[in-house]
């Protein structure tokens, strides 16, 4: 918050009778209303989309509820927690999910890294590099996975013609191997970009001061660039991870799902239209719901990362 | 040590630059290599068509399947960015200078719904939009669209305000102006940059978004073109589409690299303001 407010609210303030301290000024009041009134129309917008609906599935989760079956509405509590968690689909799902997000985050965070490194470091050719590096970045998911499935195809692809004609998206581990290839090669520019920001932040002279004390390249950068650039890092992975743990559109092209390579979004989505099972449906979105929850809660509270946004609310 | 000017060095830099152009074009090549592939030459798993024809393009620019669904997506996330928009900006314009209380549930609000898993939503918001009519149109997109814009849009949006001399606007105030002429006349246009960056990243993630997309649309009414993809059948039903497929995909590739790479300053300094100053 400016001083120049804080100031001006304060000093109206001490003006005040002792007994009406804690009563506004008529600034501040004003202040106050054009704040809520400026706030509330996305505030409003963000409620009804997202804290109702939830709501709402959380009731629709304790329903059994097939809309193909429209009179066999019926409470039935926690039983479709308890059929989604004694399910092989849902523990399938979930492993693969986090081998996903783990493998996908991980490499790119090191790639993104060595983008980062690059682009700052680089003297000719830094505009095209930063070019090259939104190109995945820009590019609509669905469009990418298209390619990359049609690369992969046997007797069509050109990955395909490099590695024997092999058809990895047959099988289990080889299909995860490719949908991660396309996570990580849409996601890293991302990656690399934030952590440039990150980067330019590391002060200059306090790498020419180690390396005047002999400090090697690789010594400068895990004592000095690595936990100087600690808070984007986590950020960084904090939004990568939660984006990954939602990965839906790459599955969904690349494989369907199908060879036990759905995450728990594609499970989530075939319970409602496939199987189109409400109930069922809404008990693995609570179940996801409350898997990002965890995940945010031990970056937050384990790694201490600065939620972004909290700098904002102290000033 | 000017270790970085020394000419090997200057050549493995130059080498792992052209790695890194290499790794982002070569499947965008291969897009655009398909996409003119006759379909003999798309059984050919060479990279350069042994083939060449127009053929994937006419096709699909010919159909309303994948017109139409174009045609969506520009209605769709214009409109969606331009109302998450001029919510967020009211809402960073507060956020970065106003005082009163709940700010702080504001943001934290903001920063739940980025990183909200969207699957979540999918079921109850399918229900919803069913019970109220809104299924298979296009404001039953833009609604979630807007959701989702507004935490990008408050977060780039109230660092962009922080950077902008506020004094004028007090310059204004003294002059007479109240607080909410201040906004229009002064600060807007002082924060135009701001918004035209912001909005670049809402319409990309709307241009962008498939699950929303492929739930609550059932025909070509509404469906966008990421979603017509899915259900594209090509121009017959007796060729495996994709040709086609390759086609369309470059056509809502292309304008948005272009796109990007017209604005990348912008996008750079929009994508990396909130999470580094945030």
């Amino acid at each position: 918050m400016s001083t120049s407010t804080e100031v001006a609210a304060g000093a109206a303030a001490e003006q005040r009778p002792a007994g009406h301290k804690r009563q506004l000024s008529e600034g501040a009041r004003a202040e106050r209303r054009l704040g809520w009134l400026l706030c509330a129309p996305a505030v409003i917008v963000m409620i009804a989309v997202t804290a109702y609906p939830v709501a709402y599935a959380v009731w629709l989760s304790l329903e059994r509820y097939n809309l193909e079956l429209p009179q066999n509405i019926k409470f039935v509590g926690l039983a479709n927690y308890g059929a989604v968690l004694s399910s092989p689909y849902w523990w399938n799902a979930l492993k693969v999910t986090l081998i996903i997000t783990v493998f996908s985050v991980t490499i790119s965070l090191v790639l993104g890294m060595l983008l980062a490194l690059l682009m700052h470091k680089t003297i000719f050719g830094r505009g095209s590099v930063r070019t090259a590096a939104l190109i995945p970045y820009g590019i609509v998911t669905v469009a990418a996975a298209y390619g990359w499935q049609y690369a992969w195809t046997p007797s069509q692809g050109y990955l395909s013609a490099l590695f024997n004609d092999s058809a990895p998206l047959t099988k289990q581990v080889t299909a995860i191997a490719v949908i991660i290839l396309a996570e990580i090669w849409k996601t890293t520019p991302f990656m690399g970009l934030l952590l440039l920001a990150g980067l330019s932040l590391v002060p200059e002279d306090l790498q020419k001061a180690a390396m005047v004390d002999g400090a090697s390249g690789w010594q400068r950068f895990w004592r000095i660039t690595v936990p100087l650039m600690k808070p984007a890092i986590l950020v960084a992975l904090l939004f990568r991870t939660l984006d990954s743990f939602r990965i839906f559109d790459n599955i969904y092209i690349l494989t369907g799902g199908n060879n036990g390579t759905g995450s728990v979004s594609i499970l989530g989505w075939d319970n409602l239209f496939i199987a189109l099972n409400l109930g069922i449906g809404s008990a693995i979105s609570i179940l996801i719901f409350i898997c990002v929850a965890i995940i945010a809660f031990i970056f937050i509270k384990g790694f201490g990362t600065a939620a972004p946004g909290s700098a904002i609310g102290k000033r | 040590m000017a270790a970085a000017t020394t000419p090997v060095r200057k050549v493995e830099w130059g080498v792992a630059n052209v790695v890194v152009i290499a790794l982002a074009l070569i499947p965008v090549l291969w897009m655009v290599s398909l996409s003119f592939k006759t379909p003999a030459a798309i059984l050919d798993p060479t990279f350069i068509p042994t083939g060449w024809t127009w053929s994937n393009y006419h096709d699909i620019l010919s159909t309303g399947q994948f017109v139409h669904p174009l045609l969506n997506s520009i209605g769709i996330g214009l409109i969606a960015t331009f109302i998450a928009v001029v919510l967020a900006s009211m809402a960073a314009y507060a956020v970065a200078r106003l005082n009163f209380p709940g700010k702080a549930v504001l943001i934290g609000m903001a920063l739940l719904i980025a990183m909200f898993p969207a699957i979540s939503l999918v079921t109850p918001l399918f229900t919803i939009l069913r019970a109220i009519g809104l299924y298979n149109t296009w404001p039953g997109l833009i609604i979630p669209y807007v959701a989702f814009g507004l935490p990008l849009g408050i977060y780039t949006l109230s660092a962009f305000f922080r950077e902008i001399p506020w004094e004028l606007e007090k310059a204004a105030k003294v002059d007479g102006a109240t607080p909410f002429q201040a906004f229009v006349r002064v600060i807007a246009p002082l924060a135009a940059p701001g918004m035209v960056t912001t909005s670049i990243l809402v319409f990309l993630a709307c241009w962008n978004e498939f699950l929303f997309a492929i739930s609550f649309t059932s025909t070509i009414a509404s469906r966008t073109a990421p979603a017509s993809l899915a259900y594209f059948s090509g121009a017959s039903t007796f060729t495996v589409p994709t040709g086609p497929i390759s086609a369309a995909a470059v056509v809502i590739t292309i304008p948005i690299i272009i796109f990007v790479l017209f604005f990348q300053r912008r996008i750079v300094a929009g994508l990396t303001s909130g999470a580094v100053k945030g």
